[in-house]
């Protein structure tokens, strides 16, 4: 029975990793940059909802929806000032941008919000369920967190098949110049996929520290960088990769710590990443990277 | 409708575009012809706003599109079909068309073309709901034409339509070229097979390294001794 208990909460770790992952994904599809500030985003988000929630004292789905838009407006501040100057500059200046944007970020958090770690109350009320007699409890947060990464994953599969801006998105993501002949706006395009990412970001703070409820400067890290091995995992630029990839590296993640060794978490899920780009490099779902002459 | 006016392009500090000038009238087939790095895709791509000119100007219907930003082109009524079709390989021929028509709203009207296009590339229906990178070279080829009429256009851009393309498939291709025009629309075509090209333009330029070194009626350059010899192979 607590094996299945591990796997459930693998799962909604995993999907948590998963919301994060689908920020990187979409952006690297996209832009063809990685964002390595995005985890400290998630950092930004967490600090908004509690400062809402907790100090100003609003509801939770409130200072979640405000938490949204917040990291949405942040996202695209962060775009439009950070990265669109260097659209057309080398991979490694952009990389190097965005490490620095996420320095930015956790230290002007560690200027406003101070040293000391909050503790985040979480945002959900679902009270636990409790199976086969009591020995099987899923909580709350998990209740909530597994069929809402689900429901974001749907909606944003038919959200880029479907719609004129997400077939936009796809075009862009596979030939920037044949996207510019149709119309179709790049620099809007991208906008809206840091928007996206920045939004997802927000959702995953909100269900993170609900569950794990320490939030400092530096929280943020730490699932970024995780959220970014699932989205090599399954396959960067595939939406459906960073499901798959966030929610294996979830329960690979859980079950290490339950089985083999609790310190050795972290390393077990980066060992992972370096089988995988020793034996796949493309991912589970990546396709193969067509260089252009 | 369209005039390039003392075009010069660089990349980086390599000159591509040294001067080039020359003037498109409505209804025409004007072809531009020159071998491998001659300039041709360069001056297209510079036309529909993708490369910066460093001089001279690029007149549309009276504006200049240097001035615009290049997404805004197409629906100006300028296509441009790029060299290696650069079809969505990850998208549906249908959607492919759709994206073609990315800045109509008229869905009727959209609807409408759709249908034009199926019956100049009856194939293309045929295919509707294949992955467009499934495709055969001169299916995508149909398709990267089919989806630049998608946006209506006054006049199209064609870069090397015949490149890559077996000899029935490029007569098939050159037929439809020659239809589009005679449906009324504006056709300024590149092309390294000049005879062909020659064959169906109603006036022709000639590009060497950069510069213009020829131009005329197409019958005329057809007949013209040095064209003969650098580019008929005769």
């Amino acid at each position: 029975m607590s094996f299945i208990s591990y796997l459930i909460n693998g799962i909604s770790l995993g999907s948590v990793y998963a919301i994060i992952a689908l920020g990187y994904t979409m952006v690297y599809g996209i832009a063809k940059m990685l964002n390595f500030a995005h985890g400290d985003v998630i950092m930004v988000g967490g600090y908004i909802i509690f400062t809402f929630m907790s100090t100003l004292g609003l509801s939770p789905i409130l200072s979640v929806l405000i938490g949204i838009i917040l990291c949405t407006l942040l996202g695209l501040t962060i775009e439009h000032i950070a990265y669109k100057p260097l659209r057309k500059a080398p991979s490694l200046a952009v990389l190097i941008t965005a490490i620095g944007v996420s320095y930015f970020l956790q230290n002007m958090a560690l200027l406003i919000a101070g040293a000391e770690s909050k503790s985040f109350s979480s945002v959900i009320s679902v009270p636990p369920l409790s199976l086969a007699e009591g020995r099987l409890t899923i909580s709350g947060e998990t209740l909530v967190t597994i069929p809402l990464c689900i429901i974001i994953m749907v909606s944003l599969t038919i959200f880029v098949r479907k719609s004129k801006t997400g077939r936009g998105m796809i075009a862009v993501s596979e030939d920037k110049d044949a996207a510019v002949l149709m119309g179709i706006n790049v620099n809007k395009t991208i906008a809206i996929t840091f928007a996206i990412g920045s939004a997802l970001a927000a959702i995953a703070s909100a269900l993170m520290f609900s569950t794990y409820s320490n939030l400092s400067s530096t929280s943020g890290a730490m699932p970024g960088i995780k959220a970014f091995v699932a989205a090599v995992f399954g396959g960067i630029g595939s939406v459906p990769g960073a499901m798959i990839g966030g929610i294996l590296l979830g329960i690979i993640e859980i079950i290490s710590r339950a089985y083999i060794s609790t310190q050795l978490g972290d390393a077990i899920v980066f060992l992972v990443l370096i089988i995988v780009l020793l034996v796949k490099p493309t991912g589970i779902l990546g396709k193969k990277i067509q260089e252009k002459v | 409708m369209l005039e390039v006016k003392d075009l010069q392009v660089y990349y980086g500090v390599i000159q591509a575009i040294k001067n080039v000038s020359f003037n498109v009238e409505e209804g025409e087939i004007i072809a531009l012809i020159g071998a491998n790095g001659a300039g041709k895709t360069t001056i297209l791509q510079t036309i529909s706003g993708l490369i910066p000119a460093k001089n001279g100007e690029v007149i549309y219907e009276g504006v200049n599109l240097q001035k615009i930003p290049s997404h805004k082109i197409v629906a100006m009524g300028l296509a441009h079909v790029p060299e290696g079709r650069r079809v969505f390989s990850q998208l549906s021929v249908y959607e492919n068309l759709l994206m073609g028509a990315y800045t109509r709203n008229d869905k009727n009207e959209v609807e409408d073309s759709l249908h034009h296009v199926f019956k100049s590339f009856p194939r293309l229906e045929e295919r509707k709901k294949q992955m467009a990178g499934t495709l055969s070279g001169g299916e995508q080829q149909m398709l990267a034409m089919g989806r630049a009429l998608m946006s209506k256009p006054k006049i199209v851009l064609l870069d090397e339509p015949s490149m890559g393309l077996s000899p029935i498939l490029v007569e098939e291709v050159f037929d439809i070229i020659q239809s589009i025009n005679k449906a009324g629309t504006t056709v300024l075509l590149v092309e390294q097979n000049a005879k062909k090209a020659l064959s169906i333009a109603d006036r022709a330029y000639v590009l060497e390294t950069g510069n213009i070194v020829l131009e005329g009626d197409a019958k005329e350059l057809m007949n013209n001794e040095s064209v003969k010899k650098a580019y008929l192979g005769e």
